[in-house]
């Protein structure tokens, strides 16, 4: 047991399955390409449980907070097989496609938008030794894949042949990229502190010493704020905004293809969450329960604010959204990095 | 029961030998290298054949995917994520200017093919600038790739901030002033 929480509880499993495997097939790399498909069926796994949980979840949260029920007739008292029920639904709805649209885009996008969500999950520390692409510019590759987003967006917003979708896909570019700049400023910080690029290379520093949250309040509160914004929610959801463009540039499509981009917002609040949890809040790190158990129990509270978040705050104008990005966000992250830059040579130099 | 084992472990032994004396672990190398390369050069094709500007500047971005996944398949994988992060924004935006500088109602036609002057222009800055890659491709002396790079971000840092630290400001200084330029051009000539 102590050697479990040594090593933690996913390495350990994986190790014991591993052995099995080597008994069963007595060869190593057959062994080691049968674990690198249990590795990336675990983490589709996750995200496909992760959209089916939070769609009950967020309606759930969003009841208790405007002092509703929320779901309740289907599977009990607490509705607890609405998900199902839901995605019944959707498998069965016509697949409209619009009159005019532009085809080959139009389909592909629901499917490219679900890519770089995916792709990113490739880079989280589940738990100590169980990151699927440990690789060393981990931060910055990651980074680079979640920001293909925006062009799946576009091209629906573009193909769909619809002035609310078309208004959505130009929104979705201001929005993504003016945001990203200072997310990316944001944890420059952190890796500055950590002297690494390696996503276990942070989590093994705060893991040592203390969460980044207390070193870089900054730096969480711009990266919180840019993170909703990157994931398309309230306050930020103009890319979508029902009371203005109707869906955004996800409006014209119905059925399993409308699911798909559900799918893709529900895997990027995960793993905006995730990171948060990395970065911030010492990933799997903490005391007595396994490192799993904790790297869940902080992820799933950040999901739960982003969702609180989301039900308690209106929606801010375009223009207020844009000017925070680049009048606020940024130039508070830049001086962010300053500072660190600062404190990092003051450190070293006592 | 032990039996059967040992006879699953001769065959898998046997079979995962015979493969790697075939050479399939080359061939498979090979064959992610061609699927990589197939997916820019193609999409490089296609950019300049598609009637639509909005398709030749989305395989734009499959191309500059592709050349990014290949800096990735060499082990460059701080060159890849610039490759994504920077290329695929740009194309963003680049497919933003292009929907807003062109009447929806042509769109199928707005990436139009010119006349035989053109083409032929075309084709021989084309071939002189494969001419020129492949002779400079050619002559230069490639070392042979040490066994791992390892961490090419650290490396390239200490560089760009040592020896090469001339050139990196001055590019950066570069891009302020094109910033600079570009804000003063979207905000009018008389309000500056």
């Amino acid at each position: 047991m102590n050697a479990m929480l040594e090593n933690g509880v996913v390495a350990t499993v994986a190790g014991v399955l591993r052995e099995y495997l080597m008994l069963l097939f007595g060869n190593q790399f057959l062994t080691d390409l049968i674990m690198k498909f249990i590795g990336i069926g675990a983490v589709i796994g996750v995200i496909l449980s992760a959209a089916i949980v939070f769609t009950y979840a967020e309606r759930k949260v969003c009841a208790f907070i405007q002092v509703r029920l929320g779901p309740n007739r289907v599977g009990g008292r607490f509705g607890l097989l609405q998900p199902f029920a839901d995605m019944l639904k959707l498998m069965s709805k016509e697949d409209i496609i619009p009159a005019g649209c532009d085809r080959v885009v139009w389909a592909l996008s629901p499917m490219l938008l679900f890519v770089p969500s995916a792709l990113a999950y490739a880079f989280f520390p589940f738990d100590k030794g169980a990151v699927f692409a440990d690789v060393n510019v981990g931060v910055f590759l990651l980074i680079a894949i979640s920001s293909q987003a925006v062009l799946p967006f576009l091209m629906g917003g573009y193909a769909s042949n619809s002035k609310y979708a078309m208004i959505g896909g130009m929104r979705t570019v201001a929005q993504m990229l003016s945001y990203e700049a200072p997310m990316v400023f944001s944890l420059l910080g952190i890796v500055m502190l950590t002297g690494s690029l390696k996503m276990s290379d942070i989590v093994a520093v705060q893991a040592d010493n203390v969460w980044f949250v207390l070193l870089q309040p900054v730096a969480f509160v711009i990266f919180v704020i840019t993170a909703t914004a990157e994931t398309n929610r309230t306050p930020f959801d103009l890319v979508e905004g029902e009371s203005e463009i109707v869906a955004g540039a996800f409006a014209e499509y119905s059925g399993m293809r409308w699911a798909l981009f559900f799918l893709a917002e529900y895997a990027n609040l995960l793993a905006v969450s995730i990171l948060t949890t990395t970065f911030f809040l010492g990933g799997w790190s903490g005391p007595v329960l396994p490192g799993v158990v904790w790297f869940w129990l902080k992820a799933l509270f950040m999901v739960f604010f982003f969702m609180w978040l989301r039900w308690t705050l209106p929606r801010t104008r375009i223009d207020q959204m844009l000017s925070l990005s680049w009048k606020v966000l940024l130039p508070l992250a830049l001086a962010n990095v300053m500072c660190t830059g600062i404190g990092v040579y003051i450190y070293r130099w006592l | 029961m032990n039996d059967l084992l040992s006879l699953v472990h001769s065959l898998v032994n046997g079979g995962m030998d015979m493969a790697v004396e075939m050479g399939a672990p080359d061939l498979i190398l090979a064959g992610i290298f061609y699927a990589l390369a197939g997916v820019a050069v193609l999409s490089a094709v296609g950019v300049v054949l598609c009637r639509n500007v909005v398709h030749s500047a989305l395989l734009l971005t499959a191309s500059f995917i592709g050349t990014g996944c290949l800096y990735i398949y060499l082990d460059a994988d701080f060159m890849g994520a610039v490759q994504f992060l920077v290329y695929g924004g740009a194309v963003a935006i680049l497919i933003v200017m292009a929907l807003m500088l062109t009447r929806r109602d042509d769109m199928d036609h707005s990436n139009p093919s010119r006349g035989l002057f053109h083409q032929v222009g075309a084709a021989v800055v084309a071939g002189g600038f494969l001419l020129t890659m492949g002779l400079a491709a050619l002559l230069s002396p490639f070392r042979e790739a040490p066994a791992s790079p390892g961490d090419s971000a650290a490396g390239l840092a200490d560089l760009m901030l040592t020896k090469y630290v001339l050139p990196f400001e001055v590019a950066a200084i570069l891009l302020l002033i094109a910033m600079i330029g570009a804000i003063i051009l979207a905000k009018g000539a008389d309000e500056a």
